[in-house]
C-alpha cells in the first residue's frame, strides 16, 4: 500500500507577503558543532511561528544575504523558532554572529512537507546524513508527541566524525527510548570513539521494519541519498513510500526566479520535499 | 536449546542455505566470547577463522605508528567478520578489536578449505555468500571514500 500523498503541502502559514522579511529576535544560540549552530528565534512583534516538519524560511542577516534554511524545532511548540545552521559562506557565516537579542529577516515558512501525518499507522524509517538531520528532527519531534499512531520508527544517522554529530544531548536521550531504534555512525573515528563506524545506508538491511508498510524519509548529500533510496528499494518498499528533501540553492523562495529550478521542478515551491517517484528520473541527471 | 546448527540457520549470513550443507558446516563451528578491549586477532597473525557476530560490536582497525589504531569500520549482530582465511597467505590484514562484550560463531578456516574443496556445490554456495558480502563492502568503502559530508572533499 501506499500513502498515495504528494508531500504535505499543508502550510503552517501561508506567508502574506512572501517577499517581506518580518524581523525576529535571537534568543539563544548554541554551538553545535565546530562549524554548526542552532538559532533560537521569536517574532520581534510577538505570537507564534508554525510550520510543518520539512518546511524552510529564508534566513536574512542584514547587509550581507539571504539563505534557505529547514526548521529544525518542534512542530508542537511553534512559539519558538528554530534554525541548525552550517557556516559554509558569507550569509551562514555571518549568522552564526549572531548573539542574544540581535535580530534576523525571516520569510516563510515555505515549501512542501515530510508526509508525517499520512505516515500514521506504518512503520517509519528516517535516514539522515549530516546536517540533513536538522529538517528531519521536527518528524521525530511529531512522531515522538503522537508514537502510538506509529508502528517501529528507525532514525539512523550518519556524519563524517564524531565531532560532526548534532544534537548529540538529544540522540543520546533518544536512543535511551524503548520505542524509537536510533543508529548513529561516521566515516571515520580514531579509537577513542566507541560507537559505529561506516556508512549510514550499512544500518538499512538490518533495520527492523516491514517494507510493505514502511515510509521512508531521507535527507543528506545528494550521492548519500542515491545509495540509500537503492538499498531500500532493495528491502522491497515501495517507491511512492519513499520521500527526499532536496536542498540546493535557490534566492526568492517562491518559484519567481527560477534559480533553484530542478528540471521542471522548482525546489522552492515543490519541494524542498519530495516523494521519490516524482524526481526520480531527475536524481541522477548531472547539471540540473 | 540453541544448537550451533540452529544458531548458523538463523544468523542473516546463513539464512537460506541447504539444510545438509548447514550440518557439515556446523562441524567446523563453536561459540567464542570476547570482554570490551580483547584482540580478537591482530595484523599479520595467522587467519584461521571467520566470525558470525551473535551481540556486541567489533572494530576493524590499522596501527599507524604516528597516529596509533585507526578504525576503519565497526561490525555489529548480524555481520561477518574476516576473510583473509580464505586465500593464501591466509594472515590477516587489519587488528579486530572487540568495542563491547562479544559473542559469536568462530569457523574454522582449515577445516571450511577442506570441506568446499570436497564438495565444491557447497563451496560455490558459500562462496556466493562471500562474494556478496565482499561487494557491499567495496561499495560501502567507496562511499566512505567519497566523504559525502564535505563541501569540498
Ligand atoms: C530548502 C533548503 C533548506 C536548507 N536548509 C538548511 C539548513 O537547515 N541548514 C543549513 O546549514 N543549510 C541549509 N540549506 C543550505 C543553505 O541554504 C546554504 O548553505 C546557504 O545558502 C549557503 O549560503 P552562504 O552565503 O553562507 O554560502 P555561499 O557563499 O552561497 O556558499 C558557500 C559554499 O556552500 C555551498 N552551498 C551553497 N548552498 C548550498 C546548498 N544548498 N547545499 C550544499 N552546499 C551549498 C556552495 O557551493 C559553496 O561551496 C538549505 C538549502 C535549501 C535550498
Amino acid at each position: 500500500m501506499s500513502t498515495n500523498s504528494t508531500p504535505e503541502t499543508m502550510m503552517g502559514r501561508e506567508p502574506s507577503a512572501p517577499m517581506l522579511p518580518r524581523p525576529c529576535t535571537v534568543q539563544r544560540v548554541r554551538q553545535e558543532t565546530y562549524d554548526t549552530f542552532t538559532l533560537e528565534l521569536a517574532p520581534a512583534a510577538g505570537g507564534a511561528f508554525p510550520f510543518a516538519p520539512g518546511q524552510f524560511n529564508m534566513l536574512y542577516a542584514f547587509g550581507v544575504g539571504e539563505v534557505a534554511i529547514s526548521i529544525s524545532g518542534d512542530p508542537g511548540r511553534p512559539e519558538k523558532l528554530v534554525h541548525t545552521i552550517r557556516a559554509v559562506g558569507a550569509t551562514t557565516k555571518a549568522l552564526g554572529h549572531l548573539r542574544r537579542g540581535d535580530t534576523v529577516g525571516v520569510r516563510g515558512p515555505f515549501g512542501s512537507a515530510w508526509p508525517a501525518a499520512a505516515a500514521a499507522g506504518r512503520d517509519l524509517i528516517i535516514i539522515a546524513g549530516g546536517i540533513g538531520l536538522a529538517p528531519l528532527r521536527p518528524v521525530v519531534y511529531h512522531v515522538l508527541r503522537n508514537r502510538q499512531k506509529y508502528g517501529n520508527v528507525v532514525l539512523l544517522y550518519g556524519a563524517r566524525t564524531p565531532a560532526d554529530l548534532l544534537y548529540t544531548k538529544e540522540l543520546e536521550q533518544w536512543r535511551g527510548r524503548f520505542d524509537l531504534d536510533v543508529q548513529v555512525t561516521v566515516d571515520r573515528a580514531s579509537a577513542s570513539w566507541h560507537g559505529t563506524v561506516g556508512v549510514v545506508t550499512n544500518f538499512i538491511p538490518r533495520a527492523r521494519f516491514d517494507p510493505s508498510e514502511t515510509v521512508a524519509m531521507i535527507c543528506g548529500p545528494e550521492i548519500m541519498m542515491r545509495f540509500a533510496i537503492q538499498e531500500i528499494e532493495e528491502m522491497e518498499v515501495n517507491t511512492d513510500n519513499i520521500y527526499v528533501s532536496m536542498e540546493r540553492n535557490m534566492k526568492c523562495a517562491v518559484g519567481f526566479c527560477g534559480h533553484c529550478q530542478f528540471g521542471p521542478a522548482f525546489i522552492c515551491k515543490d519541494g524542498p520535499v519530495f516523494s521519490y517517484n516524482s524526481i526520480k528520473t531527475l536524481l541522477n541527471i548531472r547539471g540540473i | 536449546m540453541e544448537t550451533l546448527e540452529r544458531i548458523l540457520a538463523e544468523h542473516p549470513f546463513f539464512k537460506g542455505m541447504d539444510q545438509r550443507y548447514l550440518e557439515l558446516l556446523t562441524g567446523c563451528a563453536s561459540n567464542v566470547r570476547f570482554e570490551a578491549g580483547e584482540y580478537i586477532f591482530r595484523a599479520e597473525e595467522e587467519a584461521n577463522q571467520f566470525y558470525l557476530i551473535r551481540q556486541g560490536k567489533v572494530a576493524l582497525e590499522a596501527f599507524a605508528p604516528e597516529r596509533g589504531p585507526i578504525v576503519i569500520l565497526t561490525l555489529d549482530q548480524g555481520e561477518v567478520l574476516g576473510w583473509s582465511w580464505l586465500f593464501p597467505p591466509h594472515r590477516w590484514r587489519f587488528d579486530a578489536q572487540a568495542v563491547e562484550f562479544t559473542r559469536a560463531i568462530a569457523l574454522d578456516g582449515a577445516c571450511l578449505r577442506k570441506k568446499t574443496e570436497d564438495n565444491h556445490d557447497m563451496g560455490y554456495e558459500f562462496m556466493k555468500r562471500f562474494s556478496q558480502l565482499m561487494a557491499r563492502a567495496l561499495l560501502a568503502t567507496r562511499l566512505q571514500l567519497l566523504n559525502v559530508y564535505e563541501l569540498n572533499p
